[in-house]
Formats: structure tokens, C-alpha cells, sequence
């Protein structure tokens, strides 16, 4: 706990609570100061922690992909490459396997989805009070007040990543679908499947929620998890310091599992969303 | 847990990143990777071409070794045979040489027997008439009995 004052319940509270920049309702822009105020700015605002980790770790992802990048070498591969080219031979093993269309963009896509993914997951397995504690003592030094300073550090725990996210992956459905298939074949497979054009509200009541399916069960699997593993180690750190580990530790090396495998299955269902984009015949 | 801004801006910053990823991290290291995929191929096969001309080169050198042994034995038979000719020739020269010489010899010495024989005949007569003369002196004339003391000498 990060102090003895504050109750179970508002410790929790206060870890579930992003860092908050809008609007407020008399106009002016500020960071919100408790739940209540966040919930008032409604859309317009930007939780700056969660756009902020997830940005510093796609820069870190890119900056040093792009380094082994640019000095690939043919001849001598160094370490960080070899690490990197076996990462580029499993994302390419998986778009082979699922993809069968032409895109040069699909194993991109693929890889910037597993590695930000991956990233944004392990900032789970950084204790849930150093970086939020850290937080508040330089919020305290900017002169806010320590109780008011919010983060949360797992970006993959606010539905706005993972749904943000989704919503790109379900915008490129929709583009490669028009364009793979032309207006009338997506339009087409989204009426007349799979009763035949007599049942058409029918067809098109179950291919929507078939399409819409994809963009919300993405972001909700990943939330989901990764919310629930935050939360469990929220808990864990409820106990007293020198017992938390007994839970905390069994809980992080599980998570690593989970870390992997829900970038793993995002991506894969990505791979598979556009595969299935790409496909003419229904 | 509220939807806000948030979502926006993080759709617009995973397509900048599925756009930079795309644009300068998975082209040039596929790229890489492929071409060393490519060199390796070629270095085994260059290394495969190698072994073959290896062995060819090997089979060739043991060829070559043993047909220069095989000329080799032939010009030393050869020349064994030949020096066995020429000792024969030389040999057989010799012998006809040495005939030859022995012939002559005897030759010569036969005529030289003759010629001493003859002389001998010739002195032994001229003795005869000598002796006879002294004996008979007077009875006895040499011209008379020159026939037939050189008849007498030509018998003996």
C-alpha cells in the first residue's frame, strides 16, 4: 500500500484510474483531479499515461528495429539481428500459414501488432507501485497533490488502446474487403450469406454482427486479460510487503505466458481478419 | 474506463507505426535475410562443385600416375631388350672378328710352314748333293743327277 491512510478500496481505486487531460464542462483544459472529473470530461479527452507508454514503447520497438534494420548485415549478423530475423521468421511463418492473398502490408502489420502488444503487456510485469508512486513524487515536485496524480502503466488495461487498436484492424477490413472484392461482392457476401437472397435482413443481421464481431472481440480479449492480471497483482499488493511476493511472483511468471499468447492471438486473429478480407469467393 | 479521445489518438499512432514498420523495418531486414538464405545456397553448392572437381582432379592425377608408370616400364623394357641386342651384335662381331683373325693366322702360318718347309727341302737337297758329291766326288756327276736329286727333294 502505498500508505496507510487510504483503504483497500480507494487503493484500488486509485490504480485503476488513468491520467486524465480534457475538457471540463465549464470549458477549460486540465488534468482531472479525481474519477468524477474524468467521467465528466466524456469524450474529449486524452489519457495521457496510457498514450504515453504506448507511444515511448512503439518508439522503442521501431528505434531498435529499425537500427537492426538499417545495418542488416548479410555476412555477419550481430546478436540483436539474429534475435530480430527470428522474430521476422516467426511472423512470417504465421502470415504464410494463415494469409493466402497478395499484401505486402499484412506481415507489417502483423509484426508492429505482436511486438507493441508484447511490449505494452510486460509493463504489466513492472511492480503495480513503482511507476505510480514514482508518478506522484514528481507530480508532488510540479506542486499537484500526490493523492490527485493518476497512472496507469499497462496500456493494454484501457479499452482505448485495445479498441483503438481494433478499430485500425477494422477499418483495413473494411478497405481491403471493398477493395479485394469491389463495393458489390462485400456488400454481396454481407446480404446474401447464408440463406440466399429471400432471408436478406436475415443474412445481413448475421454478417454484421459477424463483421462487427471481429473489431469488439479483439479489443475485449485483450482488455480483458490484461485488466485482469492488473487487477490480480493490485491485490496481491494489498497484502503486507513481505508476504506479496508469495502471490506477486507465482502470478508474474504465469503472466508472461499470458503476456505472450494475447499478442500472439491478436495477431494471429489479425492475420486471419485479413486473410479472410482478401478472400473473393465466399 | 471512459472511451474518449484516447481511442483516436491511439488508431492514429498504430497506423503510424504499421505504416513505419512497413516502410523501413520489414523490407530491408526480409531483404537481408533473403539474400544470405541465397548466399548460403550458393556457397553449398559452390562447395558441392568443388568436391566434384576434386574428385575428378584425384581420379585424373591416378590416371595419369599410372600410365606414366606403365610408359615407364615399357621404355625400361625396351631399353633392356635393346642393350641385350646390341650385346648380342656385339657378341656375334667378336666372334666373326675373332674367327676371321684366327683364320688369317693360320693362313699365314701354314704358307710360313711351307715356305720354311720348301727352304728346309731346298737346303737338305743342296746338303744331299753336298754330302753325295763329297762321298762319290768323281762318279757321280751333278749334272747328271740334278734331276733326280730335286725329285728326291721334292719327295721329302
Amino acid at each position: 500500500m502505498a500508505t496507510g491512510e487510504l483503504t483497500s478500496s480507494a487503493y484500488i481505486k486509485h490504480h485503476l484510474q488513468n491520467l486524465t487531460y480534457g475538457k471540463f464542462p465549464d470549458g477549460h483544459w486540465g488534468f482531472a483531479e479525481n474519477a468524477i472529473e474524468a467521467k465528466e470530461m466524456g469524450f474529449m479527452a486524452f489519457h495521457v499515461d496510457t498514450l504515453g507508454f504506448s507511444f515511448v514503447l512503439g518508439a522503442v520497438f521501431l528505434f531498435l528495429f529499425a537500427k537492426a534494420a538499417k545495418r542488416a548485415s548479410i555476412d555477419a549478423p550481430s546478436g540483436f539481428q539474429n534475435f530480430v530475423e527470428s522474430i521476422i521468421d516467426f511472423i512470417d511463418d504465421n502470415v504464410r500459414g494463415s494469409f493466402k492473398g497478395q499484401n505486402p502490408m499484412v506481415a507489417p502489420l502483423a509484426l508492429t501488432t505482436f511486438i507493441w502488444i508484447v511490449l505494452m503487456n510486460t509493463m504489466d510485469l513492472v511492480p503495480v507501485d513503482w511507476l505510480p508512486v514514482l508518478a506522484q513524487k514528481i507530480g508532488g515536485l510540479f506542486g499537484a497533490d500526490p493523492h490527485h496524480v493518476y497512472l496507469k502503466v499497462v496500456p493494454t488495461t484501457d479499452p482505448n488502446m485495445t479498441f483503438g487498436m481494433s478499430i485500425g484492424i477494422f477499418l483495413l477490413i473494411l478497405f481491403y474487403s471493398v477493395k479485394e472484392k469491389g463495393l458489390g461482392g462485400f456488400v454481396g457476401e454481407l446480404t446474401l450469406h447464408p440463406f440466399g437472397k429471400w432471408m436478406l435482413p436475415a443474412n445481413l443481421f448475421l454478417e454484421g454482427v459477424n463483421l462487427l464481431a471481429k473489431p469488439v472481440s479483439l479489443a475485449l480479449r485483450l482488455f480483458g486479460n490484461m485488466y485482469a492480471g492488473e487487477m490480480i497483482f493490485i491485490l496481491c499488493a494489498l497484502l503486507p510487503f513481505w508476504i506479496q511476493w508469495s502471490l506477486s511472483l507465482p502470478w508474474a511468471i504465469f503472466h508472461i505466458l499470458i503476456v505472450l499468447l494475447q499478442a500472439f492471438i491478436f495477431m494471429t486473429l489479425v492475420i486471419v481478419y485479413m486473410d479472410m478480407a482478401h478472400q473473393k469467393e465466399h | 474506463m471512459n472511451i474518449n479521445l484516447t481511442l483516436v489518438g491511439e488508431t492514429i499512432m498504430f497506423a503510424m507505426f504499421v505504416w513505419f514498420c512497413m516502410k523501413f523495418i520489414w523490407p530491408p531486414l526480409v531483404e537481408a535475410m533473403a539474400a544470405r538464405k541465397k548466399s548460403i545456397e550458393d556457397g553449398l553448392q559452390a562447395a558441392e562443385r568443388g568436391k566434384e572437381e576434386h574428385a575428378q582432379a584425384q581420379k585424373n592425377a591416378e590416371e595419369l600416375l599410372a600410365s606414366t608408370k606403365n610408359q615407364a616400364a615399357d621404355i625400361i623394357a625396351n631399353a633392356d631388350k635393346q642393350a641385350n641386342v646390341m650385346i648380342d651384335n656385339a657378341k656375334g662381331t667378336a666372334s666373326v672378328e675373332a674367327d676371321k683373325i684366327k683364320v688369317h693366322a693360320k693362313s699365314e702360318l701354314d704358307q710360313e710352314i711351307v715356305k720354311a718347309r720348301n727352304e728346309l727341302k731346298g737346303q737338305v737337297s743342296t746338303l744331299v748333293m753336298q754330302g753325295v758329291n763329297s762321298v762319290l766326288e768323281k762318279e757321280v756327276d751333278a749334272k747328271m743327277h740334278k734331276d733326280m736329286l730335286s725329285k728326291l727333294s721334292k719327295s721329302l
